[in-house]
């Protein structure tokens, strides 16, 4: 069966001055899976996310996304594709103003035309699949833990069931049980889209998690992708960077 | 002495060239403002709760500047003029220039002390923990979501605290004038209905609007403008309100300089 692709970089390059972050980059992301972006600080990696939700634009190369050639849509183009992602990011970035019930019902509210009835049954539905119980639905982002932040955060990119689901270094700073819980919570929230194929984005420097979790690996270095392969085929990889971060990471 | 000269036209050289890029940035951003402030969603909602907002959080001290600078004022006049025993012009000349130019210029520094920081200490917290980013990858345009209510809220805001502001150093002026130092009151108001008009009024409304929309502009911008942390917040915060009070005062000249040409 032919491999079909959610997301595909064609010779990226990314320049900021003289400086070359992404460079003739070249990989495409499997539809349906978990694929993980690894490499160390400063890799790109953060730049390459921005790529794909078209915050940042190419110095030269492609990208496409769902089929769609990004640098051909408009900025208010850009806006309503950026429809299809949900995003989760490293500390959550929930509106603090708002509660964790109107966070979650936020991007409902802007961009369907949802009864309030309806927004909240989904709101709920959501909460529950993430696992919130009902006394942190009023409560503010400010009064919850680090851990629920991230449930609220996962509920809310998952509000207007994206085809795309992007993780920024979604369990930095978190303890090592609320670490697998966030796992557990991606795992399953994926297994969950598969009626409608999500594809998953994590961008991680957690090696653990990323084997336990992923489906696909990327490894960034120098602004290139120098190793994707499956979790198995990544482990035993040749690359001798790879192989040092394994170890030090392990 | 050469030395001297060459550094000087260095120090002139390097501030224009640090200036010129953030004014092109200020400038695109105020343009951008206009695009977004006639694109639908428009979202009353949050324009209601940033005039509330504003108009709450500076009405005290607006109250407090309005009565003791009409008072004040009212009290210095009267001691000039009655020595010429012209006591009753202390109502007309303080209502002239507390509408003319008290009310406004009073109200556009206490409002950049008090709302500009907080747009920019809000948004620039915002920007920092990737609040302002979440709205972009949701595909939210952060200006129309987040600097649209501000700055048209602040703009009809800012005339509503005015009037307060003429209504307040008035009523001051008033009780010092007429019940502390005896000034009748009948010369009083015979006085101010003779040398005041609505143009007056008018005048300062407008001023007020238009430092209002400065002191959005380069708070909402300066919040946007933040990178770094908490020490980031800060000094956006702190530039929003030293820049919105230099402009209130500059275009508080150029104002007056049109509005009397118009008015």
């Amino acid at each position: 069966m032919e491999d079909k692709y959610t997301i595909e970089f064609n010779k990226l390059t990314k320049t900021f001055g003289d400086h070359t972050v992404l460079n003739g980059l070249d990989f495409k992301i499997h539809e349906g899976k978990i694929t993980t972006i690894l490499g160390f600080s400063g890799a790109g990696k953060s730049t390459l996310l921005k790529h794909i939700l078209g915050i940042h634009h190419p110095t030269s190369g492609q990208v496409k996304v769902l089929g769609q050639d990004l640098k051909d849509l408009g900025d208010s183009q850009m806006r309503e594709f950026r429809t299809n992602f949900g995003m989760v990011f490293q500390y959550s970035a929930l509106f603090d103003s708002m509660s964790n019930f109107e966070n979650v019902a936020f991007p409902m509210r802007e961009f369907t035309k949802k009864s309030n009835k309806q927004i909240t049954e989904d709101v709920l539905s959501l909460m529950a699949q993430v696992g919130l119980d009902d006394h942190a639905w009023h409560k503010l982002p400010s009064e919850i833990s680090g851990g629920m932040r991230k449930r609220v955060g996962l509920a809310r990119g998952l509000a207007l069931q994206p085809k795309v689901m992007l993780y920024d270094e979604p369990t930095t700073g978190l303890d090592p049980i609320t670490t697998h819980m966030v796992d557990n919570l991606i795992r399953r929230t994926h297994k969950n889209g598969e009626s409608l194929p999500m594809t998953s984005v994590i961008i991680s420097h957690d090696i653990a998690a990323t084997l336990r979790l992923s489906d696909y690996i990327a490894f960034l270095e120098l602004g290139q992708v120098v190793e994707h392969s499956s979790v198995d085929d990544f482990k035993k990889s040749d690359n001798p960077t790879i192989k040092r971060f394994l170890e030090l990471s392990s | 002495m050469i030395n001297v000269i060459k550094k000087g036209i260095s120090w002139v050289g390097s501030s224009v060239l640090d200036t010129t890029p953030a004014l092109g940035r200020l400038s695109l951003y105020t343009f951008s403002f206009f695009f977004w402030l006639v694109r639908p969603p428009f979202r009353r909602k949050l324009f209601f709760e940033q005039m509330v907002f504003m108009g709450n959080k500076s009405l005290f001290i607006v109250l407090l500047t309005a009565s003791f600078s009409g008072m004040v004022f009212a009290y210095q006049i009267y001691l000039g003029f009655t020595a010429f025993s012209v006591d009753s012009f202390v109502g007309p000349i303080v209502a002239i220039a507390v509408c003319k130019e008290l009310a406004p210029v009073f109200t556009g520094l206490v409002v950049a002390g008090r709302c500009g920081a907080a747009m920019a200490a809000q948004i620039g917290t915002m920007k920092v923990t990737e609040q302002v980013d979440a709205l972009e990858c949701m595909g939210v345009n952060s200006t129309q979501f987040l600097a649209v209510p501000r700055i048209f809220g602040i703009v009809i805001t800012m005339p509503m605290l005015c009037g307060i502001f003429m209504m307040v150093g008035n009523a001051g002026s008033y009780l010092i004038g007429v019940k502390v130092l005896g000034i009748d009151p009948a010369m009083y108001f015979s006085k101010l209905s003779e040398f005041m008009n609505f143009s007056m009024i008018f005048e300062g409304l407008i001023k007020s609007a238009v430092f209002g929309f400065l002191i959005g502009i380069i708070g909402t911008f300066q919040g946007f403008a933040v990178t770094g942390g908490a020490e980031g917040v800060g000094k956006g915060t702190n530039m929003a309100v030293v820049w919105g009070m230099i402009m209130v005062l500059i275009s508080d000249f150029f104002l007056t300089a049109i509005l009397a040409k118009i008015l």
